[in-house]
């Protein structure tokens, strides 16, 4: 079990635990405004944007090339950005606090 | 008697100068165009909106060019932002309506209904008698109008914006702007919860939209939304013809269905490419191209990019990463994109739960010209029988 804090763009926070799948999909099931996930999670929509807290970087790291490439040509990209369905829902990541980047 | 099948059904044409040059130069009633071949390049062009605009004289970002034929402007799709951005937000939920729980089971529905149509004809001539059918009665629940309505739009058949014989015939394109007219104008006499009435009640900047601003609005619904969504229909209908153990795949494999949606859309890329016309002179991969000269972004080309994608020409049904951009990128992404996600889903759902094997008895190619490169985007006819799961 991974315990995940969604911070929406209007400043709520949602903490949500799930063990299997990806953060995009943690965060469709439930509804987090700003995460739509139109593409299912193949990294083709960026509909699933998200910063990742400063202090907690580490915890998931840098995107692959291809994600990297998605987000270049994103308006609200910053140098903590990642897209939440290429982030594995798993125990290293438990207590991450990631902040939605679209409204 | 069985059909020949390639391995390689929708091939592509452009790898050739996609690796050698970037580019494809064509030339378009004499408004020739640079059609943009690399994924990245593409990707690159689609988000510079300054140099690269869509918001030119209606109907010049179209390939072949629709100037003679329309002044309507097109929105949000002919329109630059950040006006774009003002009218794509007053259209957004509409179109995401697709994705609540009761759009979808009626979806289902009429899907569902379609095939087992299908499977009881002995032979079914996909595009005409199926494809077209799913595509405008899967458009009355986008458009909130009753299913009735659909016949009308099955009546002008495939061709009623472009005649096969000339390529841009006005006359064609005049039933679809006269019926939209009139359906504006019921709509003012009686209204009700359809996308006119609900346009017509639409703020726009502290007024109401005008009525050339919903004329423009709807004649892209009908036509962004009519070939692509038949041929992605064809096309699939034929994958699975060709590629029997593909269809038992996704029967044991359910779960891969988003990733086959996904997949499909970019392999067939019903969509070939879009313009732009260039706001300075400029370089594109190396290439001069001059101000108010035009461009286009060839997501069918980038969607094959080796650069990208890992065997690019195969179908890989459970993809996992995959940027494609067979629906655009950026700004003017389609908007249509998740109705016809749905469609496939749910045509897929139905192939699954109810066809055993589908046989192509004849079939006559839809080929598109782009200066020296041809592109089967689909099917003009396709003749199959559809056999049920017992
Ligand atoms: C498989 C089916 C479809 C494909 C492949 C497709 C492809 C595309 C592409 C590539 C664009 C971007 C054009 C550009 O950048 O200039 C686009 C835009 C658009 N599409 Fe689709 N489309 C499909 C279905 C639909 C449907 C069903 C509708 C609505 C009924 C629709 C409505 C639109 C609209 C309104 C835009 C303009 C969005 C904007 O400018 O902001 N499309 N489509
Ligand atoms: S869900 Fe589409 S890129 Fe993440």
């Amino acid at each position: 079990m991974a315990k995940i804090t969604f911070i929406t763009t209007d400043g709520n926070e949602h903490v949500l635990e799930g063990s299997s799948g990806s953060l995009m999909e943690l965060a469709t099931d439930n509804n987090i405004h700003g995460i739509d996930g139109d593409c299912g999670g193949v990294c083709s929509c960026a509909t699933c944007h998200v910063h990742v807290q400063a202090d907690h970087w580490d915890k998931v790291g840098p995107p692959n090339q291809i994600e990297a490439d998605m987000l270049e040509f994103d308006d609200k990209v910053t140098e903590y950005s990642r897209l939440a369905c290429q982030i594995d829902l798993s125990q290293e990541i438990d207590g991450l606090v990631i902040h939605v980047a679209n409204d | 008697m069985e059909e020949k099948i390639s391995q390689d059904f929708i091939n592509d044409p452009f790898v050739q100068l996609r690796q050698d040059l970037g580019i494809n130069k064509m030339d378009d009633q004499n408004d020739p165009v640079a059609m943009v071949l690399r994924h990245k390049d593409v990707r690159k062009c689609a988000h510079n909106y300054k140099t690269f605009k869509s918001g030119a004289v209606p109907g010049r970002i179209v390939v072949p060019s629709e100037v003679d034929i329309r002044d309507t402007r097109q929105i949000p799709f002919e329109v630059d932002p950040p006006e774009h951005g003002a009218y794509r937000s007053l259209l957004e939920d509409w179109f995401r309506r697709p994705l609540k729980e009761d759009y979808e089971q009626k979806l289902k529905g009429l899907i569902d209904k379609e095939i087992e149509k299908a499977i009881q004809s002995d032979q079914i001539e996909v595009v005409s008698e199926l494809a077209l059918h799913i595509q405008s009665r899967a458009l009355t629940l986008l458009l909130n109008l009753p299913l009735q309505e659909a016949e009308t739009w099955i009546s002008w058949g495939t061709h009623v914006f472009r005649s096969e014989e000339t390529k841009l015939d006005a006359s064609k394109a005049n039933i679809l702007y006269n019926y939209i007219d009139s359906q504006i104008q019921l709509s003012k006499d009686k209204p009700g919860s359809d996308i006119y009435s609900v346009l017509l009640k639409t703020e726009y900047n502290g007024r109401l939209l005008t009525d050339e601003e919903i004329r423009g609005i709807m004649i892209l619904t009908f036509a962004g939304g009519r070939d692509t969504v038949i041929n992605m229909i064809t096309n699939t209908v034929a994958y699975f013809a060709k590629n029997k153990a593909a269809l038992n795949f996704i029967k044991s494999h359910p779960e891969t269905i988003g990733k086959a949606v996904e997949e499909l859309v970019r392999y067939f890329s019903p969509l070939t490419h879009m313009g732009r016309v260039v706001t300075e002179d400029t370089i594109v991969c190396e290439h001069a191209v001059k101000s108010n000269s035009r461009i286009s972004l060839c997501w069918a080309s980038a969607n094959r990019d080796e650069t990208v994608f890992e065997n690019p020409n195969e179908v890989i049904l459970d993809r996992k990463i995959n940027p494609h951009v067979a629906f655009g990128f950026s700004h003017h992404k389609c908007l249509g994109a998740p109705h016809a996600r749905q469609v496939l889903k749910l045509l897929l759902h139905s192939l699954i739960q109810k066809v055993e094997s589908i046989s192509i008895n004849s079939h006559e190619d839809n080929l598109e010209t782009w200066g020296a490169v041809q592109r089967r985007v689909g099917y003009h006819k396709l003749l199959v029988t559809i056999s049920s799961l017992k």
